[in-house]
């Protein structure tokens, strides 16, 4: 087990496209770091940089004290689980399982016996000498997790591993990888646009943008504190409600005073805003309702207010029955504003 | 899927558009091969002008004849070669075209040409190539103590001939080998390299395995081009000689009967030919689609 250090890792593709700026990341020892990003943010080309799979332009990737940028793949001793699994189809669940321990010259009893240990962890005992064809998507993916854990590696690193799953899997997976990375004790680099993976997983959680790091911190804080235009609306499903200053202005006259200057956006998250009035200090705005989404628990409300752009969206606890046109009040506590600065879109200070 | 079917409102048109084909298999394959079966069962006499069955005296001959024999020794020795030769430089060449990325669209383009030539001048090229007073080949071999003459030595003519052959093959197994590397996923060598494989490890463990149904249906492919399409390359180089060395099944065929006129023992061989061709097809068509072992 290491802890990993990237230092102003940079990658350019043939010449022209960078996909990563000059990026610095470290990754403790044990910890489980999740990078969340929108698509093509480069998310999966870090992870295979760290793997080896992809040459580093410039810049240091270090696997616990060692610099491993000319190291290939295989003497960093890192496992990888794939998006699609990347289970060797001509081999049974047992080759699939040995192939690595074999290639690393580790003795027979020991290889049976972290064989059938991976095995009994994972409970795919029952299909040891099936071959991956014959499993479904959920037992293979089990079986790439076995291969990864077998190794006993110093890091764990997971590109998407159960966007092939349907939902209620994905779901049992998700607990299962984070119960098993806790007990092995594994560094972890995992890769997802999944919000749920995301927050559930990470110990520490990475949003990418375009080949930057927007903001790194602890799940919550990040979905509580973002720090950047970009992570509020990235982070949460639906994204926070980010609302023109001057619109804002025009549309209510008791703003509070603590907005700081220089602000150009506010952002509200939608469990932030209330239909009832509240007890602490509070705004309002006037509101027309223009849908409701039943979600089951909770109810999404898309709201119209008379002179912003874009709908307002606000999550309410149970069921609500409306009908489109009904006038709404949305009730804004003070305490609940985002500022973001009108000139480079990061938070502003108080 | 729902084939769309056509109507023809003539009932006679559509048997006029088939009508080409069937005629010509007809008149150069069928009736051909009927008369090889019936001829291989008749004695003629000289002149031909009277036949008389024999049942099978052509076939027991046959296998009894020293030459034929021989033939049957050749052809063997022969076709393992420019099997072995033809499919094992062509993994090798797909193996380093697919390691390429920018270049490999000219490396194949030069790979392919030799499918285009035919058999009769990829022989005279190799023959001009090999030729023991003008070849360059012969000359150079010359410096290793070699006197190449394929002309005189039998095991020359052999390398010759599979030299030739197996150089023309090379292209189209090379082709396939290439296709079916190329669709080996990725991942799967990724991962192979981050389990601790190096690149021929991955190769022998993880590529080539995965490459069995072509290197399967390739096999059955080459052993019938072998067999067969060879002739030509023998009528335009060493015509079985010298001693018959090079007298491959397929051209004893057609010595024994266009040129020893022994019309009858040339069917009953022609015939021993064309069961074996339909055992290789059957076998293709058995186990090529079957032969996938993941
Ligand atoms: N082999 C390559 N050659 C050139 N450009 C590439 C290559 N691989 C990725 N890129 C580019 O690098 C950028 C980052 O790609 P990457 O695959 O890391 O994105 P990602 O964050 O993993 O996206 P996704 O969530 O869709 O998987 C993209 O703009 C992509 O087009
Ligand atoms: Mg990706």
């Amino acid at each position: 087990m290491a802890s990993i250090t990237l230092t102003s890792v940079k990658k350019t593709y043939h010449g022209n496209v960078t996909a990563i700026h000059g990026l610095d990341l470290s990754i403790e020892d044990g910890e489980f770091v999740v990078l969340v990003g929108p698509s093509g943010c480069g998310k999966s080309t870090l992870l295979r940089m760290i793997a080896g799979l992809e040459t580093i332009t410039t810049g240091e990737v270090r696997i616990g004290n060692t610099v491993v940028n000319r190291l290939e793949p295989a003497e960093r001793d890192i496992a990888m689980v794939f998006q699609n699994y990347a289970l060797y189809p001509h081999m049974s669940v047992r080759g699939n399982l040995e192939y690595g321990l074999k290639n690393r010259g580790t003795p027979r009893p020991e290889i049976d016996r972290r064989v059938l240990e991976a095995a009994r962890i994972l409970e795919i005992e029952p299909f040891l000498d099936r071959k991956p064809r014959q499993l479904s998507g959920g037992q293979r993916q089990r079986v790439a997790m076995g291969r990864a854990i077998v190794r006993q590696p110093k890091a764990f690193l997971f590109d998407e591993p159960l966007s092939n799953l349907d939902a209620k899997l994905r779901g049992q997976m998700r607990v299962e990888i984070r119960r098993l990375q806790r007990t092995l004790g594994t560094t972890s680099v995992y890769v997802t646009h999944d919000q749920l993976e995301a927050m559930t997983l990470a110990d520490k959680l990475v949003v990418m943008n375009a080949g930057v790091i927007e903001q790194i911190g602890r799940p919550l804080d990040i979905y509580a504190d973002p720090q950047s235009l970009f992570v509020a609306a990235f982070m949460g499903s639906p994204g926070m409600n980010l609302v023109d200053i001057e619109r804002l202005r025009g549309l209510v006259a008791d703003l509070p005073a603590s907005i700081p200057s220089g602000t150009g956006t506010i952002g509200i998250r939608p469990e932030d805003i209330a239909l009832d009035e509240p007890a602490t200090p509070h705004f309002t705005i006037s509101a027309t309702l223009e849908a409701v989404e039943l979600v089951g628990s909770e109810s999404l409300i898309y709201a119209n207010a008379q002179g912003l752009s874009e709908d307002v969206v606000l999550r309410s606890q149970g069921i609500h029955r409306g009908n489109p046109g009904d006038p709404l009040t949305l009730h804004i506590r003070h305490e609940v504003l985002h500022s973001f600065l009108r000139e480079t879109g990061r938070k502003a200070a108080a | 899927m729902e084939t769309k079917r056509t109507v023809f409102p003539n009932k006679v048109l559509p048997y006029l558009f088939v009508a080409p084909q069937l005629i010509i298999t007809l008149v150069f394959f069928i009736w051909p091969a009927t008369q090889a079966v019936k001829s291989s069962f008749e004695r003629a006499d000289p002149f031909g002008f009277s036949t008389q069955f024999v049942g099978l005296t052509h076939y027991i001959r046959l296998f009894q004849d020293p030459l034929y024999l021989n033939s049957i020794g050749r052809t063997v020795m022969f076709a393992i070669a420019v099997t072995a030769i033809s499919m094992g430089l062509a993994l090798l060449f797909a193996a380093a075209v697919s390691r390429l990325i920018r270049s490999s669209q000219f490396y194949t383009t030069l790979l392919v040409w030799p499918y285009a030539v035919a058999p009769v001048v990829a022989g005279i090229l190799w023959w001009f190539l090999f030729n023991s007073s003008t070849g360059i080949l012969a000359y150079m071999l010359r410096y290793f103590g070699v006197i190449w003459n394929a002309n005189l030595n039998g095991t020359h003519a052999m390398i010759l001939i599979i030299a030739a052959a197996a150089w023309k093959q090379i292209s189209y197994n090379f082709l396939f080998f290439l296709a079916g590397m190329q669709s080996v996923p990725h991942s799967l060598t990724e991962a192979a390299a981050i389990d601790g494989a190096g690149p021929f490890k991955r190769f022998w463990t993880i590529v080539f395995p995965l490459l069995s149904p072509t290197t399967f249906f390739l096999f059955i492919i080459n052993i019938n081009y072998v067999m067969f399409d060879t002739f030509g390359i023998i009528a335009a180089t060493t015509n079985g000689g010298p001693n018959q060395a090079t007298n491959i099944l397929v051209y004893k065929v057609y010595s024994d009967g266009f040129i020893g006129l022994n019309i009858g023992s040339s069917s009953a061989q022609s015939v021993v030919l064309m069961l074996f061709v339909i055992a290789l097809t059957f076998i293709q068509f058995r186990y090529v689609e079957r032969r996938v072992n993941y």
